[in-house]
């Protein structure tokens, strides 16, 4: 059992990670921080990804010629951190639409925390009838 | 270079190309905008039937190689049945949207045309993408891709909207992310991203956790984007605030390609054993989908708003699609797959109506309809009583067959829980349109005086010549004529639905179902 | 008894088409009254025609017109079928229609009707439907048709649009749309146990699929399905309500079109969906007889209470409706033949009588039994007309009303069971007992206000007086016009014969 544990102690950091982001997204009041959940938790997922590249004593993926291509288990694998290149690319672009939004919402409702939003909001609703 | 061989990949490429060209080529000429994406709408549009003919003629899946390189290490594009009939109909219905859009983009968002078309079309190129795809983290890209342009697309609406957008941002990554995490499950397990290399790896690791927990994950992702109850939250804000035009495109595709990536997960990726047998995931999926059908029934009745009624009849609808996946046999999932587009069409010609009111009326509260609208829009009015009676299930519009085929399907599964949702639902639907075409079609009652029942004879004059006065005012006819196709279309689906069912979607039952 | 044989034919879907491509040049010329009009009249002449002129011929020698238009489901076609009970239906309600087509113009016109092309439009979608369910060859056929009819009577109900009206339709619509669902309940489950839909004289469960509780299942749910256009008790209560609408609505659809289609689905279900031998093998005609009994007397005693005259005359409805499904309860050939008749006969009678209340509205605006003292003296031949309609109605000859009866009778002796037959005497006292008063009042009372006061308007009372004519003639002779009798009797042969 103890093996278990630390024997995954990456995944139990990336799990803390990303519960950590699960509840800046979901628990906090204020946009910008739910933002700041929002990263984390992308990163959480990066790390996880790229923590399942890791080989014990793998090189970077570039040929050495010390070592036969065949002995794929010599080499990292690549594709894990290609594939987080293009998570992050996506992440870079969330964060920036999600800034673009709140501003945009900051210009309309002249606050970014979430209960005077709604307040506002409901102060709308009224104002329309 | 060969178009014929070529044709699986075209139609992202199209959207992408065009999509980034947009801004730059309508840089002084504004108006090009609109032609630029009407122009790559239309040829997506050819091109979508071009690959399902393609596809029925070679009567087997089409397996595109992007750049050449062998599906384990590359991508793949993969035209079969299934991903080449959700495309036309995204696209038809997109294409028929974009030419509905130029008077209601131009009141509602007044010199934003560019940025719109342009995000319109980097949309339609994830919708396409996500469609057509055979590669699940490929999938995952097209996904951002799209979800990112719906962000700004409901964004730029009313006031509340960018709120919604937000709201659905938020969702929205956590949907991603969740699928992104399944797909790193999978991948740790099977050493694949390839869709086709997943399922013939997997029987072999039923059994473990990882995989388990992976398919937990890319459902749950793919449940917040299908909106299927209880992960619908971002839903009814979103489709409420955003323009005319965008809820108009969005609620008839976003819920629907997401649906179909459910479905090419579950039952070609998995394999339905797996998730039906092994896991009762379809089970749990289905008992959702219920619960959503008759909660989104309900709380459409409740709004005052038409759009917003509109929105969570999607949540609703989208039941229907997640109870036919869920039950798992042919029947369901032929209901599931012929709803797919039956509810396209409604919901987009249903969106359109409300874009007409707003265009015209200014506003689309369902109290403040009357009959005065019936002489104003006599055009609307029809299209909008055909797609309610159709989202109804009336036959013989279209409406009623899908649900005809998820009845059988319940049957087939013996529980008749689901066979009484489904039927009493249509019931909850009727509420909800009579309601309207109650305000619509008949003098309104508050202005009747007490003793006009004695005499069925005489009117109440105010009324009647309130009603006569009205000139009439429908819509233009780029406006009316995508409404009026749909209607039409609805009562042609409707009588054709052998066809499409024998044609295309009984090839889409993977074997052993 | 004919070998039943088929061919292929255009002419029962033309029989259905007509009255739907009238809608178009209705609403094209809703400016010009005449105009309009004369489409409704041509489209009801055409389609009588040819119901007359090509199906019946063929349906006498028991050969079938056959369609199958296009596949709406894989196997099952949208497909019509003029086999002899279609063809029989499709008689009345196409012949009545004529009538009421010349009737609504009057009325309309008299009570200066709003939305008279909504009006007449919405009268020809009912009639396609009308004629799709009599000719449907499936289920699924049969659904489609009864569901456009279940809507397109809607605006015919709501018509007057005032607080009665709606709520009026509302509760048409909640009763009818529940019972389309039973009924596709009830069809997906039978294709699912038999893999078919099509309609079989004798049942279409080939060898027995059913266990007893899911036969008994299948059928309440079919009875669900098709009892509340046939008014059957408790599922009855809409058809009052619908009352509200203008008088030959309630003429044509409430006596002929929609509930006539309602017991049509009844005997449908019990010839050719269940067959007599299922249905006395698990006791279900026990079931059909015991709510058609009750309905029979319950509906007579709330009719005897009305003040009313339309309601009365839609609790009439009710109880006559439930003769019908009596006579398919009792599983022999004189019960279905006597149902059938009944059909018919029940639609002339009672058609001159929602035609009579109409023209007493049109001319004096009363509707209540009490105030129409002595209004026989200045509107005899519209009250003779009624009179004749309801001696007819209680049963006596030389009426038809009198056949169906007799037919009715036969088969409960036939059938062996008393009480079926006690329930027809009864309800045949309580008719006069509803109906005679009435006359009493109209003939024999001295009236007020009458001055001045003279017959209906000429296009309204020959309808009424043709209907009444009709129903003496076939008193005499029921094979007179159409050989409705020949064809009754050898429907209940095939339904009955093959076991």
């Amino acid at each position: 059992m103890t093996d278990y544990i630390i024997g995954h102690y990456a995944y139990w950091f990336t799990f803390i990670l990303m519960m950590i982001g699960f509840y800046g997204m979901t628990m906090k009041k204020n946009l910008v921080k739910k933002l700041i959940g929002m990263n984390i938790f992308q990163v959480s997922i990066i790390i996880f990804y790229v923590s399942t590249a890791v080989k014990w004593g793998g090189t970077v993926p570039v040929l050495d010629l010390n070592i036969s291509i065949a002995d794929t288990s010599k080499y990292i694998n690549p594709l894990q951190h290609c594939l987080m290149l293009t998570a992050i690319v996506v992440g870079v672009a969330t964060t920036g639409v999600a800034f673009a939004l709140s501003i945009s919402i900051f210009k309309r409702y002249k606050t970014l925390d979430e209960a005077v939003l709604i307040e506002r909001m409901i102060k709308d609703n009224e104002s329309d009838k | 270079m060969n178009l014929t061989n070529n044709s699986p990949v075209l139609i992202p490429l199209l959207f992408l190309s065009t999509g980034i060209m947009t801004p730059v080529l309508a840089m002084k000429k504004e108006w090009l905008a609109r032609w630029i994406a009407l122009g790559a709408s239309a040829a997506s549009v050819a091109l979508s039937i071009f690959n399902l003919i393609r596809v029925i003629n070679v009567g087997k899946p089409i397996h595109y190689k992007l750049g050449n390189w062998n599906p384990s290490l590359g991508i793949e594009y993969v035209l079969d049945h299934l991903s080449a009939f959700v495309i036309l109909v995204i696209n038809a219905i997109a294409f028929l949207v974009l030419i509905y859009a130029k008077k209601s983009i131009e009141s509602e968002l007044p010199g934003k045309e560019v940025p719109y078309y342009a995000s319109v079309l980097l949309m339609l190129c994830g919708f396409n993408g996500m469609m057509i795809t055979g590669d699940l983290f490929n999938l995952y890209v097209f996904l951002e891709i799209c979800s990112l342009t719906l962000y700004g697309l409901i964004a730029v609406g009313e006031k509340k909207s960018s709120m919604a957008a937000f709201t659905y941002l938020i969702m929205g990554t956590i949907a991603g992310c969740f699928y992104l995490l399944g797909v790193g499950f999978l991948y740790i397990k099977t050493g694949s991203l390839n869709m086709a290399d997943v399922r013939a790896i997997l029987p072999f690791m039923l059994d473990q956790p990882a995989v388990v927990i992976g398919l937990c994950f890319m459902t749950l992702g793919l449940g917040i984007k299908m909106a299927l109850f209880p992960l619908h939250g971002w839903l009814p804000d979103a489709y409420t605030y955003a323009p005319s035009v965008s809820s108009a495109l969005i609620a008839p595709t976003g819920t629907k390609v997401a649906s179909y990536v459910l479905i090419r997960i579950f039952y070609f990726v998995f394999g339905i054993t797996f998730v039906s047998k092994t896991l009762p995931v379809a089970d749990i999926i289905s008992w959702l989908a219920v619960v959503g059908i008759i909660y989104g029934s309900i709380m459409a009745i409740a709004q005052k708003e038409l759009k917003r009624m509109l929105a969570y009849s999607t949540v609703a609808q989208v039941g229907y699609i997640g109870l036919g996946i869920g039950l798992a046999n042919p029947f369901g999932l032929i209901g599931a797959v012929l709803h797919i587009l039956n509810h396209a069409v409604m919901k987009a010609c249903l969106f359109l109506v409300s874009g007409n009111f707003r265009l015209k009326l200014g506003h689309s509260n369902i109290f403040k309809l009357d009959n005065t609208i019936r002489k104003k829009m006599p055009w609307t009015m029809a299209a909008f009583t055909i797609a309610a009676l159709s989202m109804v299930g009336l036959p013989p519009m279209a409406g009623f067959f899908s649900k005809w085929y998820l009845a059988l399907g319940t049957i087939e599964k013996g529980n008749w829980l689901f066979l009484a949702a489904i039927l009493v639902s249509t019931l909850l639907n009727a509420v909800y349109f009579f309601r309207i075409l109650e305000k619509v079609y008949m003098k309104p009652i508050d202005s009747q005086s007490s003793n006009t029942h004695e005499q069925g004879t005489y009117h109440d004059h105010s009324v009647k010549e309130n009603e006569e006065t009205v000139k009439r005012d429908e819509v233009s006819p780029s406006m009316l004529f995508p409404t009026l196709t749909l209607a039409a279309a609805l009562v042609v689906l409707g009588i054709l639905n052998a066809i499409i069912v024998d044609g295309v979607i009984k090839y889409i039952i993977p074997k052993g179902l | 008894m004919t070998i039943p044989e088929t061919y292929t034919s255009i002419i029962p879907l033309l029989t259905v088409l007509v009255s739907l491509a009238a809608v178009p040049l209705i609403l094209l010329s809703s400016k010009h009254e005449n105009l309009r009009e004369f489409w409704t009249i041509i489209a009801s002449f055409i389609k009588f025609g040819l119901v007359v002129i090509f199906l019946l011929p063929n349906a006498l020698e028991n050969k079938s017109a056959v369609i199958n238009i296009v596949d709406i489901f894989p196997g099952v076609a949208l497909a019509l079928k003029a086999d002899q009970f279609g063809v029989f239906f499709a008689l009345i309600s196409s012949g009545l229609w004529i009538l009421t087509s010349f009737y609504s113009i009057g009325y309309v016109r008299g009570a200066h009707e709003h939305k008279q092309t909504r009006y007449f439009a919405s009268f020809a979608i009912c009639l396609s439907a009308t004629m799709g369910i009599a000719f449907s060859a499936n289920l699924l056929t049969f659904i489609v048709f009864y569901e456009i009819l279940t809507i397109a009577t809607y605006p015919l109900v709501i018509h007057k649009e005032t607080k009665e009206a709606i709520y009026g339709g509302r509760k048409y619509l909640v009763y009818t749309l529940t019972a389309g669902i039973l009924l596709i309940a009830a069809s997906a489950w039978i294709y699912k146990l038999t893999g078919t839909l099509d309609f079989k004289a004798g049942g279409m469960f080939g060898e027995s699929v059913l266990t007893p509780q899911r036969a008994v299942i299948l059928f309440i749910l079919f009875l669900g399905g098709v009892g509340v256009k046939a008014g059957i008790m408790p599922l009855h209560s809409w058809l009052p309500t619908a009352m509200v609408a203008p008088t030959p609505v309630s003429a044509l659809l409430h006596a002929v079109a929609v509930v006539k289609s309602g017991v049509f689905g009844v005997i449908r279900v019990v010839g050719f969906v269940f067959g007599p031998a299922i249905m006395s093998q698990f006791g279900l005609n026990n079931i059909l007889l015991a709510v058609a009994g009750f309905t029979i007397i319950v509906a007579s005693f709330i009719a005897l209470r009305q003040d009313n005259l339309k309601r009365l005359l839609a609790y009439s409805t009710v109880g006559h409706l439930s003769y019908i499904v009596l006579g398919a309860a009792l599983l022999t050939p004189a019960g279905f033949t006597g149902g059938m008749l009944h059909i018919a006969f029940h639609a002339t009678m009672k058609i001159t009588l929602f035609f009579a209340a109409g023209a007493i509205y049109v001319n004096l605006h009363r509707e209540n039994i009490s105030q129409l003292n002595g209004i026989g003296r200045i509107m005899p031949w519209t009250m003779g007309a009624f009179t004749v309609s309801a001696i007819g109605l209680a049963g006596i000859p030389p009426i038809n009303g009198f056949v169906s009866k007799w037919y009715l009778g036969m088969g409960a002796v036939q059938s062996g069971q008393i009480i079926p037959l006690a329930i027809l005497v009864l309800s045949g006292l309580l008719n006069a007992a509803y109906f005679f008063p009435i006359i009493y009042t109209v003939f024999f009372r001295k009236g007020e206000k009458l001055e001045g006061l003279g017959e209906a308007p000429a296009i309204m009372v020959v309808p009424i007086v043709v209907t009444a004519l009709l129903s003496v003639l076939l008193g005499i002779y029921p094979d007179l016009f159409f050989n409705f009798f020949k064809l009754a009797s050898s429907i209940a042969a095939s339904i009955v014969g093959v076991k």
